[in-house]
């Protein structure tokens, strides 16, 4: 008989006296363990006045060592034991993870813990600016980045949400490694830090590296106030004349991170707007009037976000944009078939489940769900949790969270309000 | 852990390589057609990806819509591309939907509509999808080094040219189709939970009997350097550099494979600890191998503001010119732990495996086990890597900028 799938993870919490979370999701089967530290920091808890783009930066700064590391031994640490490491940071949290063969997870946990916890040289500072300034303009030069930065901003206006993650080139230049010290401080605490474990490792051998090497981290947590963005409706025309398509984003309000309809959101996304076999796709991409018009749904504390994007030849932006508008409003008469949520479902168990395969992609979704939720699921809790979507859920979630063309950003040569 | 690997080749050419991976449960797969970009007709460049836009336009009893339809409904992910060599028909599902899955691409592959009144709809996305690659200049360098360092027809982009569209019309599509579909050096690969056996009946029932045809690759003939430029209003100026190495066929692929490591395998190699750690001067800096088969590249590639961009290709150059002076034990050493690691960690990833050992068949004509890789490469000396360098001088190095200005090569071909 064939068998598909036999074995189920373990799933393992604790918590330190300084307020350090561990979660561990055991699947002695893997190939390698993953592990991942989720501090609860990024764009939104920047004062856009003067630290915008401080908590990326930051990032980048872990990497260069302590006093007892410099840096290019920390580069070095890593990749003698054939480490795959990086970290990331977004609106609401800074992620520095790893993936190593379970042999040296005792050898690379301690580095990684160390890093946490950075020297800020002056010096590396200054050259790390420069790095910092040429992402800036690695993004500037690519339209997407250009439509996705402007259209953040302009939906949520003065809430932090919409402040850019990179920052911008006027506060990195004029940002101080003092300043960067000082936003450390408040924000590297111990109860701010979940600790990430899937994969092959050993439970109490994390506990016990946990304990020796990040126990004596300062414990407390900051405030993390959410409210709801007030978007105005509105357009903005970004001119760039040579571009040969017209990129055009818009926001509207979804679901926020903790809301009961996240995955209908998640299925509605699919339904309308997913890159294949889609509504959009079926009346935009299928007669080749564009190559890409998608919708995705985005979840934060407090907030979520339909970001819808149309990419597409100048001269008919006007015409696309209104096919777009048409979809969504038919939302109102066509409702969803049986047939469209099944195939969503399926496609999103699919993706849940191919994302779930190395420990690497486990652990960034637990750590994810707990940043997000304080909720620890396993795979089969997610598929489970999809499963139950009904076809009420999606009605509501559309009745609730309407998909429109609220704030709206396009860049190219067409300088068309739509 | 021993990789359960099975292959046969079925009497009409068809080659099925499946590797079980039983403890996943979702299941990766792979179709290479020799329908790629080097087979499509002078002057027609993009035929490739129009016909594999129209195979999922409708197939068998299916129209297109109930094709995606069906497809969804099987919780199928699917992915067209287009290589040099091959229309590549790539998915991934649950395992429990694998076989359910043959029948729909029996039929997109055997019983396409390749509707001629949807023609000028795939042609027109392809026209958007190209100009788009315009406006990147990341891309539209990728897509130029290529052109210019692979004689044609092997570097014209995969996807197709913008001033080749107006040229294609249906009966190219359908020639290709009829070139290309069929079982003559194709290849399906699979990796899963399932063994090659709970397959094999219900593919050969769909494929035993599908007619093959005969197709020959055109010739790599080989390649001169050289610099170019072209003018883009950006901040950053682009800059790729490519040269030709062992390809993956070769006796020194392996020798290739660790140089590109020391140059770019980590992040305290060589371009980036000198380009980006101790000068600042670019986010993204990197090398890799890239192979076809008989031929291959080191394509080293950065960004940086573009008053800054002469010094970055400056020391770009100069690194790789260091190469020849000398490689630490510790550099090897470094670049065979992480090849270790990434040979051990390919294990739990289907999608990875499905790509690799159907690459692996075109390639090779066998799958190389992880095991066997893991042992050739801990065998490296650094004699060994010196060697190869003597052998594989740095020359006939393609250059190309893309940014408002040209810069200066200081390097004597």
């Amino acid at each position: 008989m064939t068998q598909y799938y036999q074995q189920k993870p373990m799933l393992q919490q604790a918590t330190l006296p300084n307020g350090l979370t561990i979660l561990g999701e055991h699947r002695p089967s893997a190939q390698s363990v993953a592990f991942g530290f989720f501090v609860h920091t990024g764009a939104r808890d920047e004062n856009h006045a003067c630290e915008s783009g401080v908590s990326h930066f930051l990032e980048h700064m872990v990497f260069k060592g302590t006093d007892q590391l410099p840096a290019e031994m920390v580069n070095r640490l890593f990749d003698d034991l054939g480490c795959n490491y990086n970290a990331s940071t977004g609106e609401e949290v800074t992620t520095f993870y790893a993936a190593v063969l379970p042999e040296y997870f005792e050898t690379v946990f301690p580095l990684q813990a160390a890093i946490l916890f950075p020297s800020l040289r002056e010096d590396d500072f200054t050259t790390e600016k420069q790095v910092i300034l040429e992402e800036i303009a690695e993004y500037a030069d690519q339209p997407v980045y250009v439509a996705y930065d402007h259209v953040m901003q302009l939906h949520f206006r003065e809430h932090p949400l919409g402040q850019p993650i990179l920052g911008t080139p006027q506060s990195i230049q004029s940002l101080t490694a003092e300043q960067m010290k000082t936003y450390h401080r408040e924000h590297y605490l111990a109860g701010n830090i979940a600790l990430v474990v899937a994969g092959n490792f050993d439970w109490d051998q994390v506990l016990e590296l946990a304990a020796k090497e990040c126990g004596h981290w300062p414990a407390g947590e900051t405030a993390h106030p959410c409210r709801c963005a007030s978007p105005a409706a509105q357009t903005v025309v970004i001119a760039k004349p040579a571009l040969q398509q017209q990129h055009i984003m818009s926001i509207s309000p979804a679901p926020d991170s903790c809301h009961r309809l996240r995955y209908a959101a998640e299925m509605v996304s699919i339904i309308v707007g997913d890159d294949s076999n889609s509504r959009l796709y079926w009346e935009l991409v299928d007669p080749g009037l564009t190559d890409i018009a998608e919708i995705s749904y985005s979840d934060y504390q407090g907030c979520g976000t339909w970001l819808t994007y149309l990419c597409c030849d100048p001269e008919a932006a006007e015409d696309n944009w209104q096919a777009v508008r048409k979809v969504l409003e038919e939302l109102d008469t066509k409702p969803f078939t049986v047939e469209e949520m099944e195939q969503a479902r399926n496609l999103l168990a699919t993706r849940l489940v191919s994302r779930g395969e190395q420990p690497m992609h486990r652990m960034l979704a637990i750590g994810q769900n707990w940043h997000s939720r304080l909720e620890y699921r396993s795979l089969d809790d997610e598929l489970e949790a999809l499963d139950q979507v009904t076809m009420d859920d999606l009605q509501s979630v559309i009745r609730e969270f309407p998909l429109r063309l609220t704030s709206t950003v396009s860049v190219g040569p067409n300088t068309a309000t739509l | 852990m021993q990789q359960q690997i099975e292959s046969i080749v079925l009497p009409n050419g068809l080659a099925i390589v499946s590797e079980r991976m039983p403890d996943t449960r979702a299941a990766a797969f792979c179709w290479l057609l020799p329908g790629g970009s080097v087979y499509q007709q002078p002057g027609k460049a993009g035929t490739s990806t129009i016909l594999a836009d129209l195979l999922f336009r409708g197939a068998g009893q299916r129209s297109g819509r109930e094709l995606l339809g069906q497809l969804s409904l099987l919780g199928v992910q699917n992915e067209e591309s287009i290589t040099p060599a091959h229309l590549v028909l790539s998915g991934v599902t649950q395992a429990r939907n694998l076989v359910e899955t043959l029948p729909v691409y029996a039929d997109i592959l055997r019983r396409p509509h390749l509707p001629e009144e949807e023609f000028d709809a795939a042609r027109s996305g392809l026209e958007m999808t190209l100009a788009s690659n315009e406006d990147d200049p990341r891309q539209k360098l990728t897509l130029e080094l290529r052109r210019r360092t692979y004689p044609a027809p092997w570097g014209i982009p995969a996807d197709g040219e913008l001033a080749d569209l107006p040229t294609i019309d249906m009966d190219d599509v359908r020639q290709l189709a009829k070139s290309s579909l069929q079982p003559h050096q194709a290849i399906f690969s699979v990796a899963s939970s399932l063994a090659l056996s709970d397959l094999l009946p219900t593919l050969e029932k769909l494929l035993g009997d599908w007619q093959p045809g005969e197709i020959t690759a055109p010739p790599l003939p080989p390649t001169t350097g050289g610099y170019d430029h072209l003018t883009h209003a950006s901040q950053q100026t682009q800059i790729g550099i490519a040269y030709p190495a062992a390809d993956s066929t070769h006796p020194d692929y392996l020798k290739a494979w660790a140089i590109v490591s020391i140059l770019s395998g980590g992040m305290s190699s060589r371009l980036f600890t000198e380009v980006r750690e101790k000068r600042g001067l670019c986010y993204s800096v990197s090398a890799n191998l890239h192979s076809l088969k008989g031929a291959a590249r080191v394509i080293c590639s950065a960004s940086s503001q573009n008053e800054r961009a002469q010094e970055t290709l400056d020391v770009l150059l100069a690194e790789l010119q260091r190469l020849k002076l000398g490689i630490a034990g510790e550099e090897l050493a470094r670049c065979k732990a992480l090849a270790k690691s990434s040979l051990v960690m390919a294990q739990d990833s289907t999608s990875s495996r499905a790509a690799s050992i159907a690459r692996d068949w075109y390639q090779l004509g066998y799958v190389r086990t992880l095991q066997s890789l893991k042992q050739q490469i801990e065998d490296l000396t650094v004699p060994d890597l010196l060697a190869y360098l003597d052998r594989w001088p740095l020359a006939n190095l393609q250059i190309l900028t893309v940014g408002p200005q040209p810069l200066v090569i200081h390097f004597n071909q």
